[in-house]
């Protein structure tokens, strides 16, 4: 029982995060209809820019400030500069654009800050407390979980009951109707890409302190185990992000304490095999399953 | 299909196999061995890219059917070692038999399957190898993998034949076949049927096709081309070992048919040159960089590492059709004579 | 698809074309002797530089290079200048096949030299035996390296891991003798041979758990050893690991004695890694073979910091670059036995000559009928933020062989830092 306890919080822990990077993928998915491969990769991008910030000044919060504007920035800038410009007739193009700039962002973080582990800060103590000899919580999972709440909190507020929120619903589902209705599509999808990767910052700086630290690959697993998280939930679905995001960490810590860590992928790939061939569209997917 | 589409393409192939026979006796050993390499990807790419260019289905799971086809022959062929050249064949065989296997069952539960959905599923399969080697520690032998037993060149081509020549012959011999089938079948009413599910499944089931049995054949007929593959890998590295097939191969061999030019067979080309070619020049190119030893320790592996990012994107921006539209595009600038 | 073939031909061509005017442009040298000319030998290297890899590991080859520049500026081994090509793996044995390939049939290596990791540098063994190039002092801990009957071309540098697997246990077995003993390693051979190593020691340990690198939580695996009341725990884990294996301890609210591989024991690497929770570092028992970076006092390091300043950028100096220039130092000594008439068959009779004295604290086992590198290790302790060897230095070998006291007093580095023609 206690190990059942235990493994139940690590695992609730783990899939906080996780859940959080999700959203950050659920959020450009419903924006502009892309995978965005690079996610992981400019979330590490941010997250250096944060830690240099922060161990120039020693504040790890001017650092988180810095990180999460970085994404909005850097969000804004891939939209920009280099997404607009690929062609969409196949959804393909867009992905493979993606992987080039996961290649050059990490390229660019080995050069400038060489290919080692670099400390990630956490704000909170990740000591757990302990309840009869059996450590449940940190305060820095306690920090995951309020700030996973918020993040889906606002974005269903910006959704469903601010102006700005339904213009990019609909830009991003009927792009030429909301042109003829003055929607400035454009403007929305960048608008979209920058909150998506501010969002992906966020859950950067979540999960890198519970992970090996900051390395331009170091976002390679968690964006494979997101993204199962994203598919399990269904890409639509903020709130199946976060129940996807959970089920997987709880499958990967119950398996690696029950099973042994090295039937992990195993378990996770027969996860989506039941969920997919009950739910090809994933677990919160309303409608048009097979669509897209 | 008539046999005069299989005489032409025959026409073809010959010339082909003569070509490569000529270049493995112009280049040197290291030229040789990454045209082998060019060939084995070959394989595994024209098998793509009448998945995800004709029949639209995406997968990021090639890589672990390469895997399960280099398996298969290294288990198969050390199985059956010392019994002579012939020992090859088999154990090539049953590398495409398992993997067409293993195609099948991922294709059922694929033809459900959408966009990204299909994606997270594959890209599951994709990572699931080490995981596979590891628990079956006893069969796979965990990440240090196997290793190959192979016979040096037949006798007959004499006693100095190099080895690479050997290997470059092997997995020509298996692109090209691979080519030829596909390109015939694509011909044909698999490659309608391939095409009409992809752009339009409502319309595509009124005409009378099976979407589902469609899907699934694609799936197969892909998974036989990576098991062909995987097995070259394996005899050209005379080796196999989950670290061969991480998944970067995977995403590798999809970039490689969508830069190259999705659902042409000439893409799929171009797509396999450049999986071998591009991080070769990279490295090259900026191994010429001369820059003091501080500077030099920082892009040492990072800067091919992001010219080759660089040009996957200029290529995609440039030429959103692939480096097999290229020709296309010229020839529609060029005034019609 | 008619057309479309004859576009592929076309791009059959082409690439006929371009490979061949790229042609193999470099010959062999003067002597007959591959990657040998009067004035130069070209030795080559497979090491991950870039992806989740090369942490800490990308470090050693460019001291390794930064070594032989200081010998070069000092007039080279027998007047020849030795190039250290650096190929790229990124930790991929399929990648590790195209670059090795490339070293020693395009580029016409000498020798290759301290190719890194198990996996990567077993798919080459025999590809380099058929070629006959020498194959010198692998960076991994594996047995296969030692098969001079199957690998003539082929020598270890690293104490293999069962070797620290019994002289880890022979200090928990003195110091910690009425506590129980627990394991965590890696899922490859790796933690197989440490583990086998520990138990020849210790018999049976009381739990143990394995992790892989694909799956960056070890809370699951720490959770069961604290369960299971473990007070030492035995990590044959990679640095990253190290780190965090300590760091879900500390979380869970445990503090057992950590006794840790060489490997995966590197101060500097862990401390960066734990950034503010370095403190918990203290008292973490590992071993080495080589002089520490952080003690100022040994000669090899001054001359060490004296090449790293010159020569490789002023890297940190950490034991990578101890561990990369000692390498280097290995091969010059090498060289210098080899004579100045240099064949691939002389270098590799030099090697199995043996006798070599330098920074190690434990003896190089070479000989005809060993390859395997360094045969002891001594124990070291973090304190107050630095790593310092305590005790004796032991020797022992990887079968039933009893560990063994090692007294031999340790080498100085010649006055010019460049090892003596023998």
């Amino acid at each position: 029982m206690e190990r059942f306890l235990f493994l139940t919080f690590d695992g609730l822990s783990r899939g906080a995060v996780y859940a959080a990077f999700a959203l950050a993928l659920v959020l450009i998915w419903r924006a502009a209809r892309i995978v965005n491969f690079a996610q992981g990769a400019m979330a590490v991008a941010t997250a250096y820019a944060g830690y240099s910030v922060a161990s120039a000044t020693g504040s790890y919060w001017l650092g988180f400030a810095v990180a999460i504007v970085a994404g909005l920035l850097l969000g804004a800038a891939v939209e920009r500069v280099v997404m607009r410009f690929v062609d969409h007739s196949s959804p393909l193009n867009g992905v493979v654009v993606a992987l080039g700039l996961v290649l050059v962002i990490q390229a660019v973080l080995g050069m400038l800050y060489g290919n080692e582990y670099r400390p990630a800060a956490a704000p909170f103590s990740r000591s757990a407390f302990q309840v009869g000899g059996v450590a449940l919580l940190s305060r820095f999972d306690l920090f995951v979980f309020a700030a996973v709440s918020a993040v889906v909190g606002l974005l269903g507020l910006l959704f469903t009951r601010t102006a700005v929120g339904l213009r990019m619903r609909a830009a991003a589902f009927a792009p030429d109707v909301s042109r003829l209705l003055g929607v400035p599509v454009a403007g929305m999808l960048t608008l979209g890409w920058a909150l998506a990767a501010a969002v992906g910052s966020l859950a950067g700086l979540l999960v890198l302190p519970t992970e090996l630290g900051l390395h331009p690959n170091a976002m390679d697993l968690v964006f494979v185990s997101s993204f199962t998280a994203a598919v399990v939930g269904g890409l639509d679905s903020a709130v199946g992000a976060v129940v996807g995001g959970l089920v997987v960490g709880l499958l990967l810590s119950f398996v690696s304490g029950y099973l042994g860590a090295t039937v992990a992928p195993m378990a996770v790939l027969a996860l989506l095999l039941v969920v997919l061939l009950g739910r090809p569209g994933g677990l919160f997917t309303r409608g048009r399953a097979r669509a897209a | 299909m008539t046999g005069r589409t299989w005489l032409r393409h025959l026409a073809f192939l010959l010339p082909a196999a003569v070509a490569v026979l000529a270049l493995t006796y112009l280049l040197p050993p290291f030229r040789t061995y990454q045209l082998a390499t060019v060939g084995a990807y070959l394989c595994v790419t024209a098998g793509l890219t009448v998945l995800t260019g004709l029949n639209g289905q995406l997968s990021l799971g090639h890589g672990a059917l390469m895997a399960t086809g280099a398996y298969t022959l290294a288990l198969t062929q050390n199985a059956l070692a010392g019994r002579g050249q012939w020992t090859l064949l088999v154990s090539t065989a049953a590398a495409v038999v398992v993997t067409t296997a293993v195609g099948a069952v991922i294709g059922c539960a694929a033809a459900r399957l959408r966009g990204p959905y299909l994606a997270g599923l594959t890209l599951a399969v994709a990572v699931v190898v080490p995981s596979v080697t590891s628990t079956f520690e006893s069969v796979f032998n965990s990440d240090q993998g196997l290793s190959v037993a192979l016979d040096p060149p037949p006798l007959a081509l004499g006693a100095t034949f190099p080895y690479e020549r050997w290997q470059a012959w092997l997995s020509w011999a298996g692109a090209l076949l691979t080519l030829f089938l596909l390109a015939n079948l694509v011909r044909g009413r698999f490659g309608r049927n391939l095409r009409a599910v992809r752009d339009d499944e409502a319309a595509a089931r009124l005409a009378g096709i099976s979407v589902a049995r469609t899907q699934v054949s694609a799936f197969v007929v892909s998974a036989a081309c990576a098991g062909l593959g995987g097995a070259l890998f394996a005899v050209l590295a005379q080796s196999v070992s989950p670290g061969a097939f991480p998944l970067t191969l995977s995403l590798f061999l999809l970039m490689a048919v969508v830069i190259g030019g999705l659902g042409s067979l000439t893409g799929a080309v171009c797509g396999a040159v450049l999986l071998v070619a591009l991080p070769a020049a990279t490295h090259s190119l900026t191994d010429a960089v001369h820059v003091s030893p501080a500077v030099a320790q920082r892009l040492e592996g990072n800067l091919p590492l992001a010219v080759f990012g660089v040009v996957l994107i200029v290529v995609m921006l440039a030429l959103p059709g692939g480096l097999a539209s290229l020709g296309r595009t010229l020839r529609r600038e060029r005034p019609d004579p | 698809m008619t057309p479309s073939m004859r576009r592929g031909l076309a791009v059959l061509a082409a690439l006929a074309l371009t490979a061949g005017c790229s042609g193999d442009g470099q010959g062999s040298g003067g002597g007959g002797t591959p990657g040998v000319t009067d004035t130069e030998i070209l030795v080559g290297t497979h090491m991950p530089l870039t992806g989740p890899a090369a942490a800490g590991y990308s470090k050693i080859a460019p001291a390794t290079r930064a070594y032989f520049d200081y010998v070069n500026a000092n007039g080279g081994v027998h007047g020849r200048k030795i190039t250290y090509k650096i190929m790229d793996d990124t930790y991929n044995p399929a990648t590790t096949q195209q670059v090795v390939r490339e070293l020693v049939l395009q580029d016409k290596v000498f020798a290759i030299l301290n190719g890194l990791g198990t996996p990567t540098h077993s798919g080459v063994l025999d590809f380099l035996k058929t070629n006959r190039v020498p194959d010198l002092f692998v960076a991994s801990g594996s047995r296969s390296w030692d098969q001079p009957d199957k690998y003539p071309g082929t020598f270890g540098f690293n104490p293999d891991y069962t070797v620290e697997g019994k002289i880890l246990a022979t200090h928990v077995k003195a110091a910690h003798a009425d506590h129980k003993a627990c394991f965590l390693g890696q899922d490859d051979d790796f933690g197989r041979d440490s583990l086998a190593g520990i138990e020849q020691i210790l018999g049976p340990v009381a739990a143990k758990q394995s992790y892989v690198t694909s799956n960056p939580n070890v809370g699951p695996q720490m959770g069961a050893l604290k369960q299971s009341g473990c007070q030492v725990v035995m990590l044959a884990t990679v640095p990253g690991f190290t780190a965090l294996a300590i760091g879900t301890a500390a979380k869970i609210g445990w503090r057992p004695q950590f006794v840790v591989s060489n490997v995966g024991a590197d101060p500097a690497t862990l401390t960066r890694s734990l950034g503010a929770s370095a403190p918990l570092l203290e008292g973490l028992v590992a071993t080495n073979y080589l002089p520490l970076a952080t003690d100022d006092a040994n000669p090899w390091i001054q001359l060490y910091r004296k090449v790293n300043s010159a020569h490789n950028g002023n890297a940190q100096l950490d034991n990578n670059v101890v561990y990369g220039m000692s390498v280097g130092y290995l091969f010059v000594q090498s060289l210098q036995a080899a004579g100045p008439d240099l064949t691939r068959e002389k270098l590799i009779a030099a090697v199995e000559k043996g006798g070599f004295t330098g920074p190690g604290l434990a003896p190089l086992r070479f000989s005809p009928d060993d390859h395997s590198g360094y045969g002891g290790e001594r124990l070291t302790r973090i304190t107050g933020g630095k790593a310092v060897y305590f005790g004796t230095a032991y020797q022992t070998d990887e079968g039933d062989g009893p560990v063994q006291a090692y007294q031999a007093a340790p080498v100085a580095p010649p006055p010019n830092g460049i090892p003596a023609a023998s």
